[in-house]
């Protein structure tokens, strides 16, 4: 029996169509726009990634008190250098993770988060003075008048001050030692009684490097020494390019399926490739939503879930062809291939879904974003192929757009 | 109808060839772990100009840790085709960022338009190498044991048991191609093996799917005309699927093998194509006609002959 045509309704399918293919130009256009799409992971954006472990020192054991203070030293550190959203973070009990996107100079952001920055003044007896717990300001200084180089000038606070003045008075015209990290960085003579609590320091640097001393006595010391475990610095370009060649090859296999459906599945493979189209912006727009960080290994699972997503739309046709084989009509055979390929789906979906979670718990960097773009990919691909694809198959057979066996791809009859 | 019941023997025999050799490689030469395992130093840098091994390998002579260090070199393509400054790879043992920037240095002054922004350094301690290493079995563990727990749940005990063979024979093979032809392996692999995990279980589970159906449907249980059927009722969307999955991954491989041109991308990407093809493969050879031995272990004796035509 054949179907009748309905202009209307094949009107409404068309017009589907447009809007899909629109909205999958719209949302690609979007995500590929760095600032405002979805975000990148640092092995796309470029970035220093870092794994600090805390370590116990001499007076301070690691605990999750001293990680916090760490973390907040670090932080004041990289906000006067202008990192954007940088990432600060403990990781189990005595790790610290860094990352920077967008990193002028990581060389002088790894000296910075690193160095304990433990300022000493010690008399010549060997007896500690004052601490740099007891600054209330640091900044670099030039100025011809008190030194041909640039200088770091501090400001104690009431205590330092108190302890300062003393000191002066007690080894006035002998040398004080001031120790940056048990180091030697200079060894004025004392050549008056200072009362007011300001002192500079002196030494053999450049402004630069009087600034980022500065920046480190402001900040405050590390209350535990640090060490690098892991450290991966990415160039900025080098992750855009691949990522660029990863859209391309998205786009060019997205044909290709496109191409493969449509020849093997007629109007039905047409309608999942609208299908597919609708999935990849599904996918897009989602993870443009969610605070999700977007890797390489997250984008080569978003591509294989392009080619999974199919899947669902392939049991589909195939029980239809099944069921019209078995002698149904179009329309049970439609109903009920949904109904039977609904279990196979869900239940071959829910496994892959299982490890995504088991990634998601026990992973970490690259594989865990992997992990949560594969999550989304597969969640995706089971709404449109349940919901979406059975709409558009309805309206196409109201349509009369589908009208026999051969527009699902079956070739006798 | 395709008996693969009758023929499920030679592949048997063929997974066993497979899994055997892989297991010889792994045993005499190993894996070619990356510095995500072992911890080491990797640098890949832009470095403007031509240049000769001689060149750069010169620049690393003053550096006795990255003695004997292999050096790769990286041509990458731009979007039109034409060939893009030439970079190369480094890797080492594991330097501290004294010692990288030091290396870094030494390149800088010796190649002046080397661009920092095209390069990347990545160093990885000895001791998180191990910690990644525990924490990829981990996973690949406690995922097979969720699956099991899922599958017994929506099917029963032995569908579970048939669709883990089958999974571990996937990882079996591909750890030993990964083995034989020494690719390197990294924690993206890791994500490579369990991309595989979904797929080939997803693969078996239409399958038993069909074979769950198809009993439900009969009176008398003859599985083994049961699970051929359902093989060949399956078979056209096995297929299919592989061939738009492959299509995707094949785009994928291409490019990043024509324009990038480095190995740690295509070494995922072939981990993943690899895994499609092992995984279709023993969704349909392996994984029911387990199921049916696992189902009547003296199903395999002489004189119980197996149907189908």
């Amino acid at each position: 029996m054949k179907k009748a045509f309905k202009p209307g309704l094949f009107l409404v399918l068309i017009v589907l169509c447009l809007v899909i293919i629109a909205s999958g130009y719209w949302s690609f256009h979007n995500a590929a726009d760095r600032d405002d799409g979805i975000r990148r992971g640092l092995d796309i954006a470029g970035g220093l990634y870092m794994l600090m472990e805390a370590v116990e020192t001499g007076d301070r054991e690691v605990d999750d008190d001293a990680i916090d203070r760490a973390i907040a030293i670090i932080r004041t550190r990289i906000d006067e250098l202008g990192v954007e959203e940088p990432v600060i973070a403990p990781q189990g009990d005595d790790r610290i993770r860094i990352e920077l996107p967008d990193l002028d100079d990581p060389e002088q952001a790894r000296e910075i988060i690193g160095r304990t920055a433990m300022l000493k003044f010690v008399g010549p007896d060997g007896e500690e003075i004052v601490t740099g717990a007891n600054l209330d300001r640091a900044r670099a200084e030039r100025n011809p008048e008190i030194s041909p180089r640039p200088f770091v000038s501090l400001e104690f606070d009431r205590e330092g001050r108190e302890l300062f003045a003393a000191a002066t008075e007690k080894f006035y015209g002998e040398p004080i030692s001031i120790l940056l990290d048990d180091e030697v960085i200079s060894e004025p003579v004392v050549r008056a009684i200072i009362t007011e609590g300001q002192a500079t320091i002196e030494g053999d640097f450049d402004y630069e490097e009087a600034s980022e001393l500065a920046l480190l006595l402001r900040s405050g010391s590390l209350p535990v020494e640090l060490r690098e475990l892991e450290s991966r610095l990415v160039g900025p370009t080098l992750g855009q390019r691949t990522e660029e060649i990863a859209a391309v090859a998205a786009g060019a296999g997205l044909a290709l399926v496109l191409l493969f459906m449509i020849l093997y599945y007629r109007t039905a493979g047409l309608i999942a490739g609208m299908a597919l189209v609708f999935y990849t912006s599904l996918v897009l727009f989602v993870l443009s939503q969610l605070p999700t960080t977007l890797t390489l290994p997250g984008i080569a699972g978003l591509i294989l879930s392009i080619g999974m997503a199919v899947d669902a739309n392939v049991i589909i046709f195939e029980r239809i062809k099944d069921e019209l084989r078995s002698g149904r009509t179009l329309r049970s055979a439609m109903e009920s291939g949904f109904r039977r390929a609904f279990r196979a789906i869900l239940d071959a979906n829910i496994t892959t879904l299982i490890v995504t979670i088991v990634l998601f718990i026990l992973a970490s960097g690259p594989v865990r974003g992997f992990a949560i773009t594969l999550f989304i990919g597969i969640l995706c691909s089971m709404f449109t192929a349940i919901v979406f694809t059975r709409f558009l198959m309805r309206l196409a057979f109201k349509a009369g757009a589908i009208q026999s066996g051969a527009y699902v791809g079956v070739k006798e009859s | 109808m395709i008996d693969f019941i009758g023929n499920r023997r030679k592949a048997y025999l063929l997974s066993i060839i497979l899994i055997f050799a892989g297991a010889i490689s792994m045993i005499t030469v190993g894996l070619n772990l990356g510095i995500d395992f072992t911890g080491g130093t990797v640098f890949q840098l832009n470095l403007g100009d031509e240049f000769s091994l001689e060149e750069a390998q010169a620049a690393i002579d003053p550096y006795e840790e990255l003695e004997g260090a292999a050096i790769q070199v990286v041509q990458g393509r731009d979007l039109a085709g034409d060939p893009t400054d030439e970079g190369l790879i480094i890797r080492g043992p594991y330097m501290d960022d004294d010692r990288r920037d030091a290396v870094m240095e030494e390149f800088q002054n010796r190649f002046p338009r080397m661009d920092m922004a095209d390069s990347r350094v990545e160093s990885v301690g000895p001791v998180i190498g191990g910690e990644l290493a525990r924490q990829a079995v981990l996973s690949l563990a406690v995922a097979i044991v969720a699956m099991i727990a899922y599958i017994t749940y929506r099917f029963e005990f032995k569908f579970a048991l048939a669709t883990i063979f089958a999974l571990l024979h996937n990882v079996l093979v591909v750890l030993g191609i990964f083995s034989f032809l020494q690719l390197e392996v990294n924690v993206p692999f890791v994500a490579a093996i369990l991309t595989v995990f979904g797929y080939s279980v997803n693969d078996t589970i239409v399958i038993m799917d069909r074979i769950r159906e198809n009993i439900q449907h009969r009176k008398k249980k003859d599985y083994v005309e049961v699970v051929n059927q359902s093989i060949n009722q399956n078979l056209v969307r096995s297929i299919n699927t592989s061939l738009t999955t492959l299509f995707v991954l094949i785009a994928l491989l291409v490019g990043f093998h024509y324009f990038i041109g480095s190995l740690d991308l295509i070494i995922f990407v072939i981990a993943l194509i690899l895994g499609v093809f092992v995984g279709t493969y023993s969704s349909i050879f392996i994984a029911s006609p387990l199921w049916l031995n696992l189902q009547d272990y003296k199903f395999n004796l002489p004189g119980r002959k197996a149907v189908g035509n």
